[in-house]
This record gives structure tokens, sequence and C-alpha cells, in this order.
């Protein structure tokens, strides 16, 4: 099905509308919770290091620590999570409901491919969007951090994104950018498999959710376990 | 190799389907010309379904061969079914319709997809697809539902529509999976009266899988009036009846009988003779 669905991304017909909606749906649905989760990371990030950091008399770094923390593992690690939560569960309960009421035999026998239809619009509408809501989240973060130090540590916003700007080097941002890319495609993919291998009902729709949320998130860890040490030099 | 009629439009040559250790289809054999039409009964889980979904392709048969409008599919590419699968409309059990999609856009779906397959003259234009949408649903007698969603129909009424969206490309062909399962009797009887409407308007081949005899004894022996615009009694040598309306009764996978409906109701065998009820 993954073959299939990368191989449809340059084959007719595309539907565009699809994608669009599936955008709408992925990105701007899940804009409020991930800039929510994104502001208190980069808060409980700035109290937890401040605190540890004013112990050795360097809360001065605490930009730069919120920031490398952010930008490479926070940020795409919890925005991922947040969307499996909220996408990978939808889809495959929306695939899946299709699968049990017969709606996908229907597309296939009324000339349509499934695939084409369904799986590569969700794919490509996640691979888009996700990168971007982690670029969202890593920022917001950062300001959430900024806050801390501002009232807590007593730093100016100058010497705060200083030292969270100087930090990250070209290898942080490539990181930061890699890993929601692959994530889009775990997220997706599993979602639309599980939704669309369901079978015994409504009973079945919960089970493929289910099992779709917890295949995603093992997945986000494991990759992350494999791409760290990538960059570690 | 089996010589296959001109006019034929579907054999099952000795088909057999398993899922694990279920048998779907156990050397399942029957052919069905153009115009025919074939009642399949059975009780629950004895294969009906799975003859339709092997038929169109949508589940693969372990062994045999099925032959549609001439083409043996049953290896055929998912792709390479596409083109085929535009000769038949399907009316599945739960209606299929799509829930994302108003009634008008689920009854223009095969046409917008479909017909550019089959003619290879380029889509219909917006408003020829928007006129044979309300022709198809005038037909089910629902001309006003067009903005509706399936969520706001009943049981019946997205059966109408399924109708509708398998005969809107007028193929052939058309498959109904038990259009009248969990109806109310006149509910039931309307949806018969409109296949046999649609069957006789058009000549079309049909496969009916219905638990009711009655479903099955209207087709054999009821005929549309085109003239009168009613359905009534088949008259003797008019064809329409029991000469090309056969029965097929399926059970645990096997096909236990093949015949007329006067054959059907001579079957001694204890299994078919349940499914003859007055």
């Amino acid at each position: 099905m993954a073959a299939r669905a990368f191989r449809n991304i340059v084959r007719t017909p595309h539907y565009l509308d699809d994608i669009f909606i599936q955008m709408d749906v992925i990105g701007v649905g899940s804009l409020p919770i991930v800039i929510l989760i994104g502001f208190f990371s980069g808060i409980i990030m700035g109290l937890q290091m401040g605190r540890a950091l004013t112990t050795y008399g360097a809360q001065g770094q605490i930009g730069m620590i919120v920031s490398i923390a952010l930008v490479r593992e926070f940020g795409p690690v919890l925005t991922a999570l947040l969307v499996a939560g909220r996408n990978a569960s939808g889809i495959a309960s929306e695939l899946g409901s299709m699968k049990v009421t017969e709606q996908i035999d229907a597309m296939r026998a009324l000339g349509t491919d499934p695939i084409q239809k369904l799986v590569t619009p969700r794919l490509i509408a996640m691979m888009f969007v996700l990168p971007l809501l982690t670029v969202i989240a890593d920022f917001i973060g950062l300001i959430g951090g900024a806050l801390i130090a501002y009232g807590l540590l007593n730093m100016t916003w100058a010497e705060y994104w200083s030292t969270a700007w100087r930090a990250l080097i070209y290898q942080d941002l490539a990181q930061g950018l890699i890993k929601p890319f692959l994530f889009a495609i775990i997220i997706s993919l599993v979602g639309c498999l599980y939704g669309m291998r369901t079978t015994g009902g409504t009973q079945g729709v919960g089970l493929s959710t289910t099992k779709a949320v917890v295949i995603s998130s093992i997945w986000i860890f494991v990759i992350t376990s494999f791409i760290d040490p990538l960059f570690f030099t | 190799m089996t010589d296959i009629a001109t006019d034929e439009v579907l054999r099952f040559d000795d088909v057999s389907l398993h899922f694990d250790e279920t048998t779907a289809l156990d050397h399942v054999s029957f052919a069905m010309n153009a115009g025919e039409t074939r009642v399949v009964f059975g009780a629950a889980g004895s294969g009906k379904t799975m003859i339709l979904k092997t038929a169109l392709g949508l589940q693969k048969a372990d062994s045999g061969r099925v032959i549609l409008f001439g083409e043996d599919v049953t290896n055929f590419k998912e792709s390479a079914l596409y083109p085929i699968r535009s000769k038949v409309g399907v009316l599945f059990q739960e209606g299929g319709l799509f829930d994302s999609l108003t009634i008008a856009e689920n009854v223009a779906y095969p046409l917008v997809n479909q017909q550019a397959r089959r003619n290879g003259d380029g889509p219909l234009s917006k408003a020829q697809v928007d006129a044979r949408v309300q022709e198809m649903l005038n037909f089910v007698e629902l001309g006003d539902t067009l903005e509706k969603f399936p969520s706001e129909l009943s049981g019946g009424m997205r059966r109408r529509v399924g109708i509708a969206r398998a005969v809107v490309t007028e193929p052939p062909l058309v498959l109904y999976d038990s259009p009248t399962a969990g109806l109310d009797p006149i509910t039931a009887n309307l949806i018969i009266h409109l296949i046999i409407k649609e069957r006789d308007s058009r000549n079309t081949a049909a496969i009916l899988v219905t638990h009711r005899y009655q479903d099955g004894h209207l087709m054999a022996n009821f005929r549309y009036n085109p003239d009168s615009g009613q359905i009534e009694p088949a008259r003797e040598g008019e064809g329409l009846g029991g000469v090309k309306t056969k029965f097929l009764v399926m059970n645990e996978g096997r096909l236990v009988f093949d015949g007329s409906e006067t054959e059907l109701r001579a079957s001694q065998d204890q299994y078919v003779r349940k499914f003859v009820k007055y």
C-alpha cells in the first residue's frame, strides 16, 4: 500500500480537492492544540532548566537549552504525538467506517482506486503540514521559554533570543525538519493501513483506531532513536 | 476450454474462494446471457454476496475462471478491471453510498468516473451530468433529495438512491445485493418494482441476491409495461418472465440448485425447499 501511495503522487488522476481538505483537517484543525502544547512545553522547559542552571549560575544559557531541546527533539516529537493521537485515529476511523459500510468496495466498483483517492491525498497533506506545524510549535515554545527567562530569571528579551538563535546550527534545523517529514509518512500510512484493513463492524473500527495511534506513536520513538545518532557528532 | 456464447455476460467456471479455514465459494459454475435474470437464494454466509464480489473482481478467485463480457478477468490487475467494471452496476447490501457526498454527488459519481473510460469521448458536461442525475432520481421517485446527505434518508430511500447510482451509466449487467433485506414489505415491493422496471426498460441482465422468495417470484413472473407505467403479470410466451429468470441456491459455498422457478418449486431437496414460501 505504501509503495502504491507514493507511486500515485506522480500518477493521474490527482485529487487536489481532497489534498486541500486534508491539509485543512490535519493542519488547521491541529493548530490550536499544537500552539497550546508548544507554549506550555516551552514554559515547563524554561522552569525546569532555569532552576537547574541557576544552581550553577548559568541561567544566561536558558535560551540555548530551550532552543536546542525544542528544535531538535521536543518540538518534532510532541507535535507528531499530538497529530498521531488526533489524526491517525481520525484517518483510521474514517477509512475503517468506509470499509465496513462497503464504501471502499463501492469506490472500487465505480472505477476509483481507493489508494489514489483516500491514501495518497492524506499522505501528501500530512507530509506538507506536519513540518509546518512543528516549526510553529518550536517558535511558540521558544516564546514560552522567553516568558520564563524574562519573568523569573531576570534576562532581557535580547539576551534570551540571542542565545537561543546562536545555539542553533544547520544540523539542528535539518534534524528538526527531517523528523516531522518521516513522522508524517508513518502517521498517515499507519492510519490508512489500519483503516483499510478494518473488519468486524463498529467494534473493528474502534480496534483499528486504537492500533493506529499506538503503532504510530511507537514508530515516532523508534524513528527518533535512529535519527538522533546520525546527528550526534 | 468452454465455448462462450456471444451474448454471454457472465460465466463462473468451477470457481472456488477460501478465507483461511472458511470456504466462501466451492467449485461454483453457472452462466448467464444478456437480458437474463438470476435470483440467488441462500442462508446467511452461504456465499451469495461472494458471487457478486468475485464477478466484479473485488475478491479474487483461488481457482477456476470468471468470464465477464467475454473476458477472463480471473487474474486481471485492479487497474485493468476498471474499464470492464464500468459495464456493471452494483447495489451493495448497505447501499454503499458515500457519507461525505450529497445524494446528487453520489448518483453523479459513476458518470464522472466511468463515462470517459467507457466511451473514450471525454467527461460529460456538468449540465449533462445534472440532467442525468435528476432523471435517475426521478426514476427511483426521490427527485427532491438532491442536496440531502445519505444520513438524512431512511434505509429504503438509501437503497433506492443506490439503485439510481447503479444504473445511472446504463450498464448491461446490474448486481443487486440483498436490496430488500431489513425493509418493510411495502418498501421491499417498491424496490423490486423499481428493479423490474429498470430491467425491462433497457433489457438489462441482473443478478438479485435475496432471502425472500416473493422477490424472485416477482422477478420471474412480472414485467414492466412502458405504456401503462405499471408492473403487471407477464403473459405466456413474452419471454420476460420464467424463461429468462433462473434461480440459484447456495449452501456453504456450494451451488446446490440452478434452474427455473417451476423446477425450484418441484425440488425435493430439504435445503432448497426452505426458500420456496408463499
